[in-house]
């Protein structure tokens, strides 16, 4: 159908949509997200869905306080070595389709601690991560931000065809292994199937 | 407050055999401690914490100090016969010093309302002899933060009523507050290497130069 008969349409109340955006337009415009925090970005986040910053214009009021129910996990705050292991697996027990916010630097990097012996260097390393937001914290309207980009990102995304989304791809993995504490750092201390150093052009 | 010599003189009248040294600090805060013998550490805690004109009920802190092998230099004038004159000449003269650990303990009183007292107790070395007294059945709030030293530092409690760790997981064998603390390699992926970060980045990026 032309977008000229569609805009017509639209005109007399009749809207002609595809399965794909219908589809896509609930859920994007319903994102539930893991009531989690695990340092001070959480605090902005807290801020963020209450009455001045009313996250809940779009769709993503309600926190889930467990992973079975959530669609969004946004990872706010320092992810330690000694928690990561708790994250990917509350990543893992979320249903698909499954979408990550890396909230502040610490989340996306390691942040200010990068160069310490006890926080991991980015959440990325573990499981994919689809809005990274820097900042230290990131003001709510940088979380904003994140949603909206996260909603276009839901938006474009494909139910059919060779790059159809994560989700209805049986061949792409739901759930990342969990990493070990061992002796000396996290066992592995990447997976390598999600992240690759990006390469530094100097 | 009494002074620290004359709380030194009583704990050592008090305590049989303990053996005190006042520590000197030249900063301007002037903060001398106490280092006490591991042995008498408890007892001569015990006296800080119920003397009547002490009564240092609250430790505030607890900290622990890595002193690693060091060759400690200090000028010494020496007369010495120079060209058939004697003169006094100034001679550096070194001495090595044996790595050692310590844990400090601020205490103050709430009920006097005075302090620090500054507590020092010292281990053997580094490797073996790392186990000091605990004071956490006089004070509780020490408690935690022996864990933390246990686990940073790793420095052992004897009379702890639950030594483990605190902040890293149970199989984790380092203790990253040490000076001589090897972190893993992960410097994979460092857009701004700066210091030691850059020859620990060269590594992973043998092709390209790593510029400061």
């Amino acid at each position: 159908m032309d977008d000229g008969l569609k805009s017509e349409l639209t005109k007399q109340g009749i809207y002609v949509v595809k399965l794909e955006q219908l589809y896509n337009w609930g859920r994007s415009n319903s994102v539930w997200p893991l009531g989690f925090g695990l340092a001070c970005c959480a605090i902005e986040m807290i801020a963020a869905s209450m009455a001045r910053f009313d996250l809940s214009r779009f769709g993503a009021e309600v926190f889930r306080p467990s992973p079975r129910q959530a669609d969004l996990m946004i990872v706010a705050g320092t992810v330690t070595k000694k928690m990561a292991p708790q994250v990917v697996r509350l990543y893992n027990q979320m249903p698909e389709p499954k979408y990550v916010i890396a909230m502040g630097a610490c989340a996306i990097s390691g942040g200010p601690f990068k160069q310490g012996y006890n926080v991991l260097k980015g959440i990325d390393r573990y499981i994919p991560v689809d809005v990274h937001i820097p900042g230290c914290p990131p003001r709510p309207e940088a979380l904003i931000h994140a949603f909206m980009t996260l909603q276009r990102k839901i938006d474009a995304q494909k139910v059919f065809g060779p790059d159809r989304a994560r989700h209805f791809d049986a061949s792409q993995p739901s759930e990342f292994p969990i990493p070990l504490y061992g002796e000396h750092d996290l066992v592995p201390a990447k997976n390598p199937n999600v992240w690759e150093p990006p390469v530094v052009v100097r | 407050m009494e002074t620290l010599e004359q709380i030194k003189t009583r704990a050592e009248r008090v305590v049989p055999g303990a053996q005190l040294t006042i520590i000197k600090n030249d900063s301007p805060s002037a903060q001398h401690s106490l280092l006490v013998a591991v042995e008498h550490a408890f007892a001569v805690a015990k006296f800080l914490r119920d003397d009547p004109a002490l009564r240092l009920d609250y430790c505030s802190n607890v900290s622990g100090v890595d002193f690693l092998d060091a060759e400690l230099s200090e000028k010494v004038k020496v007369k010495k016969v120079v060209d058939g004159v004697e003169k006094e000449v100034e001679e550096v003269r070194k001495t090595k010093r044996a790595g050692y650990l310590e844990v400090v303990y601020h205490l103050y009183s709430m009920s006097l309302k005075h302090g620090p007292v500054i507590l020092r107790q010292r281990t053997g070395n580094r490797s073996d002899t790392v186990a000091v007294m605990s004071l956490t059945p006089l004070w509780r709030s020490a408690e935690f933060q022996e864990r933390e030293v246990f686990d940073l530092y790793g420095i052992h409690f004897y009379g702890h009523p639950d030594l483990r760790r605190i902040l890293m997981w149970d199989g984790f064998k380092d203790h990253p507050m040490r000076k001589d603390y090897q972190e893993p390699d992960d410097y994979e992926y460092e857009p701004t290497p700066h210091d030691d970060v850059c020859d620990k980045t060269k590594a992973h990026y043998p092709k390209q130069e790593v510029k400061a």
